[in-house]
């Protein structure tokens, strides 16, 4: 910058490390709370400084769940929770770039038609048809599965056209090298169209995956059997406890341990989740 | 755009395109055509006959005052959700591109709350404002505010719209701070030259300039605020206390779910369609959505 304005750059500062506290104040809350015994929570409010419980509290939630509730081990939830997000990660994935491949470097019949079957679900957000999707789950008698719980999420408009895009701006060349070198559709895709999308892959991988961990409505409709409880529903039966105040030095153990997994992706696979984001709004 | 180069076969295309049409057709298609079709019906209590009421359940809709209140709710809700995240995000991004050491570590440090799950994130507020224990209320009770969000409708307001904005800033932040560093410096330094100081710079030079960002993201937290944040109204408030938090997404929910009116429910999933593509169309229409990143 042409200027020096040493008050501002101090400033600036003071109001970026505001933002990070504020940020993590309600994260610190819970993790102190999380290692308290039950009783300091009961003193009139939260302490501020970490307790000697930790390791107590989080082999509780996660070996036996939070009794007061009677949920289900934590472990449990945890499971369930990473098995719907790879299945909805992967799937997605999957099914959208061969929707793709064949959009962009095929011609047949009804291809405009398929292009805006897929393009209308873009307007169509789970939580605005939710009966009506509930009803089509049951009768196929997915309720209580892993399937009923991702397939439904599965198809997604913005996958295929972040593939579609990417696909467009692929050389020509490479489609006629190809084919004059007597590589067929299918060996094109596998060994040319692949490994170019790897890193749109693993971008979109990330954010999908946050996504997929975060479904909440979704897994509360299609679950009533607690073995296929996922975590972040989970938490709120377990401040349905009925008789008294919440456990909340358990709540906010499993409230971490339902954070952890995906916080972990974004901070160590910032690159990747950064370009994900960005390139899904394009 | 339309590749030259093209395979002629027909099977393998089907094939392939089939997994996902099937999946659209059966999850996507089929219940929102279904909810269309029953939102012209009127289901007796038990279920076992429908009758075509044309637009009825509109009409009751509309003069219900519950739902009403729900709308007007919803507003509130969003536009408070929307400016304080988007204010909160600006202010920081500002601040974060005027930085030069430690503006990477800024990013991460303001970034991961988009992990979290909303639901999560209404939890964590939720017991940092518990009346008996929180933090917070502890401390608005020092300043002789008596806070009690089970109570207080305008408290259980405030607690969910700081739950959503403080998970979206992350967001918000993100977009803004790439489009702050894609504007060419030369611009702003050539106004320094000429002896705007910085608060006029950003007024008139890099606000301006911001702006396409600044729309795209109206449009992409006014959905977030409308849809995504179910999670957190369900798992601190349930849309309480007197309704003062039923927003629009909940009250499909609840009616239909809890209370089934199945007609009524598939009438409010019809004007939340309405809504998404209203705001698609409009995203895509008027705003200039290649924002330079």
């Amino acid at each position: 910058m042409v200027e020096n304005r040493p008050w501002l750059t101090v400033l600036s500062h003071a109001v970026l490390c505001l933002g990070v506290l504020v940020t993590a104040l309600p994260i610190w809350i819970a993790f102190v709370a999380s290692t308290h015994p039950s009783d300091s929570m009961l003193s009139g409010r939260t302490p501020l400084l970490p307790g000697g419980n930790m390791l107590e509290n989080y082999a509780t939630v996660l070996g036996t769940g939070v009794k007061a509730a009677g949920s289900i081990p934590v472990g449990t939830m945890l499971w369930n929770s990473l098995v719907m997000a790879l299945m909805i990660a992967v799937g997605k994935i999957a099914i959208s770039i061969i929707a793709a491949y064949a959009i962009v470097y095929f011609r047949f019949p009804l291809r405009k038609t398929c292009f805006w079957v897929i393009f209308i679900t873009l307007m169509l957000p789970v939580e605005v048809r939710i009966l009506p999707t509930f009803g089509v789950v049951a009768s196929l008698d997915m309720l209580n599965s892993y399937w009923g719980l991702s397939v439904p999420l599965i198809a997604s408009a913005t996958a295929t056209f972040l593939f579609r895009q990417f696909f467009l701006t692929v050389p020509e060349e490479l489609a006629e090298a190809a084919r004059i070198d007597g590589a067929g559709p299918l060996k094109f895709f596998r060994d040319i169209l692949l490994p170019l999308s790897r890193t749109n892959i693993a971008a979109l991988f990330v954010i999908l995956f946050i996504y997929g961990w975060n479904q909440y409505l979704w897994p509360l409709l299609v679950t009533t059997d607690e073995g296929f409880y996922t975590i972040v529903m989970g938490i709120q039966r377990m401040l349905q406890a009925e008789d008294a105040e919440p456990a909340w030095h358990e709540i906010m153990a499993t409230s971490m341990l339902a954070m952890l997994p995906p916080v972990l992706v974004v901070v160590f696979m910032q690159r990747l989740f950064v370009k994900g984001l960005i390139e899904q709004e394009k | 755009m339309e590749k030259r180069v093209v395979f002629s076969k027909l099977g393998l295309p089907i094939l392939l395109v089939a997994p996902q049409i099937i999946i659209t057709l059966v999850f996507f298609i089929w219940p929102a055509s279904q909810a269309l079709y029953q939102s012209v019906l009127l289901e007796d209590a038990f279920g076992l006959k429908s009758e075509f009421v044309w637009l009825d359940n509109f009409i009751a809709l509309f003069s219900d005052p519950h739902y009403l209140n729900s709308f007007a709710r919803t507003v509130v809700f969003s536009a408070a959700t929307a400016g304080l995240s988007l204010g909160v995000a600006l202010f920081l991004a500002a601040m974060a591109d005027r930085v030069l050491k430690g503006a990477t570590a800024y990013r991460t440090l303001i970034v991961w709350p988009y992990a979290v799950a909303p639901a999560v994130a209404g939890v964590l507020w939720f017991f940092m404002f518990n009346p008996s224990i929180g933090i917070l209320a502890y401390l608005l009770k020092g300043i002789g505010y008596d806070w009690n969000h089970y109570l207080d409708g305008t408290d259980a307001m405030i607690l969910v719209v700081l739950a959503a904005s403080w998970k979206q800033v992350s967001y918000n932040f993100l977009f803004f701070l790439a489009g702050l560093q894609a504007i060419p410096r030369s611009l702003v330094e050539a106004a320094a030259i000429d002896g705007a100081r910085p608060f006029k710079r950003f007024w008139t030079i890099v606000f301006p300039l911001l702006s396409p960002t600044a729309f795209f993201l109206l449009v992409v937290n006014i959905v977030y605020a409308f849809f995504d944040t179910f999670g957190i109204v369900h798992a601190t408030t349930s849309g309480g206390p007197a309704q003062s938090t039923t927003i629009l997404v909940y009250k499909v929910f609840s009616d239909g779910f809890i209370g089934l009116d199945l007609g009524g429910s598939a009438a409010q999933s019809v004007i939340l369609m309405a809504v998404v593509i209203t705001l698609t169309v409009f995203q895509f229409r008027y705003i200039e959505r290649k924002v330079a990143y």
